[in-house]
């Protein structure tokens, strides 16, 4: 048996492990969903691929996840296909942003903006790490996370200076998702465990991110809503009624066939 | 036909069957006296053999080309390859590993290990030259730039490989794979792939 602060300690770190999984999970099988419904085929291919990128970082810090929960633990071993199929809403430790029904494409893309910023500065800060695998999944996917800043910034753009509608509903689509920014950068208790420097503190990244998205709504003529309410407890299990509905859907298989393979 | 040195059993010669002569027959105790020296000519064996390894969706690109294969390691008979995935949710990476046991087990290894290395993370950078002509030959337009750059997300000129014409544009930052982008060629009208820099 561990000793009770190692076993705190290694809780946290499961807790982060899951806490990202959790958002890339849901933010990709989100965006799976356009998957045959995107508004052009250049575009439907460029968001499942976008998808994809999302759900294989998943795979990592899960796979991480269950490494961690495995050590030292003779009984059942857990595995990722547990941890993505098995836990109920509660368990889940995603930003709410995440699981917001995508609506038209102009809210898809202002999710896909505002969450890749924040996973771009996020994993900027992980490569340093003290934690060798955070680190090096952090510099794997900021990589890829690079272009869906990118991606998402021109079609802002687009979106943002494009024609009356297509701003109508981009400014519709900024300030339904406002809200839910909030808690991207309130630490919770895991992401505080920071004096071994393993987990970054999200408050630290609100300035680049900011500064970040402000530039891209300029040059989109835009701007952000005045501060507002925010919602939160997407990191703590406590979410929206839609991510009941998500898991539903995404762990039909495994709970009425359990251990299916394809 | 030759005597396994340890368990006197006859080994049959190798008959021009594979592509790469086979030193290594894992079912004959004989190995376990290979001379320390021979396997660094295992390994180089083992390179190879990979170069003969291609990319599922690119398939003139060997693993090589692409620059994932990181080590070869042989210790205890077992052949340990470390590949670097290319994206982290690329689902050619299990079809990769797979192929690259068929290949080596074809070449009489049988004891192979697979292992992911994440970090460094890979990159463009890693291509080999040779793969790159192998990609423009193949139509699709090569990195146009190394990473180390750092302006290598801004959108630059990027060569058509039909017509070599520098006048083209961006259609999608994505394309037929996570790793391309598509683009299309304002002189000869052609669309083509693009292996965006990563």
């Amino acid at each position: 048996m561990h000793s009770e602060p190692t076993n705190t300690y290694k809780n946290y770190l499961v807790d982060y492990a899951l806490h990202l999984a959790d958002s890339s999970l849901i933010m990709g099988h989100r965006l799976s969903e356009w998957t045959g419904h995107g508004p052009m085929l250049e575009q439907d291919i460029a968001i499942t691929n976008i998808a994809l990128d999302l759900i294989g970082q998943a795979r990592n810090f899960y796979q991480y996840a269950s490494e961690i929960i495995n050590s030292g633990n003779t009984e059942k071993k857990v595995t990722e296909d547990d941890l993505a199929y098995l836990r109920d809403s509660f368990e889940y430790k995603n930003l709410l942003i995440t699981e917001l029904p995508n609506d038209d494409w102009a809210r898809t893309i202002g999710k896909i903006f505002f969450f890749s910023v924040m996973q771009f500065y996020v994993y900027q800060k992980l490569i340093h790490s003290s934690d060798q695998q955070f680190s090096a999944i952090a510099e794997k996917s900021s990589k890829e996370v690079t272009y869906h800043v990118k991606w998402s910034s021109d079609w802002m753009v687009r979106l943002g200076d494009g024609t009356e509608e297509s701003r109508k509903r981009m400014e519709t689509a900024i300030n339904y998702l406002w809200p839910y920014i909030g808690e991207m950068f309130i630490p919770s208790e895991f992401e505080l465990n920071d004096k071994n420097k393993v987990t970054i503190n999200p408050a630290d990244i609100k300035g680049d991110w900011l500064n970040k998205v402000n530039s891209v709504l300029a040059e989109a003529t835009l701007s952000l809503p005045a501060d507002t309410w925010m919602h939160s407890g997407g990191k703590n299990g406590i979410h929206t009624e839609h991510l009941g509905y998500i898991l539903a859907e995404m762990q039909f298989m495994q709970r009425a066939y359990p251990g299916l393979e394809w | 036909m030759q005597k396994c040195s340890s368990c006197k059993e006859l080994i049959p010669d190798w008959n021009g069957k594979y592509e790469i002569e086979p030193i290594l027959n894992m079912n004959h105790p004989f190995q376990n006296i290979i001379p320390k020296s021979s396997i660094k000519e295992t390994e180089a064996r083992v390179w190879k053999i990979l170069n003969k390894v291609t990319d599922p969706e690119i398939p003139v690109l060997s693993v090589i080309d692409l620059g994932i294969v990181r080590d070869v390691k042989i210790e205890n008979e077992i052949i340990e390859v470390i590949i670097t995935p290319t994206y982290s949710g690329c689902p050619a990476m299990d079809f990769i590993g797979m192929n690259i046991r068929e290949k080596l087990m074809e070449n009489n290894f049988d004891k192979i290990r697979i292992t992911h290395r994440l970090s460094p993370a890979w990159t463009t950078d890693w291509m080999t030259d040779e793969g790159k002509e192998k990609l423009k030959s193949y139509g699709i337009a090569p990195p146009a730039s190394k990473t180390f750059d750092n302006d290598y997300l801004k959108n630059l000129p990027v060569q058509c490989p039909h017509c070599t014409s520098m006048n083209t544009k961006l259609i999608s930052q994505f394309g037929s794979t996570s790793c391309k982008a598509l683009y299309q060629c304002e002189d000869c009208g052609e669309p083509f792939d693009y292996f965006k820099c990563h």
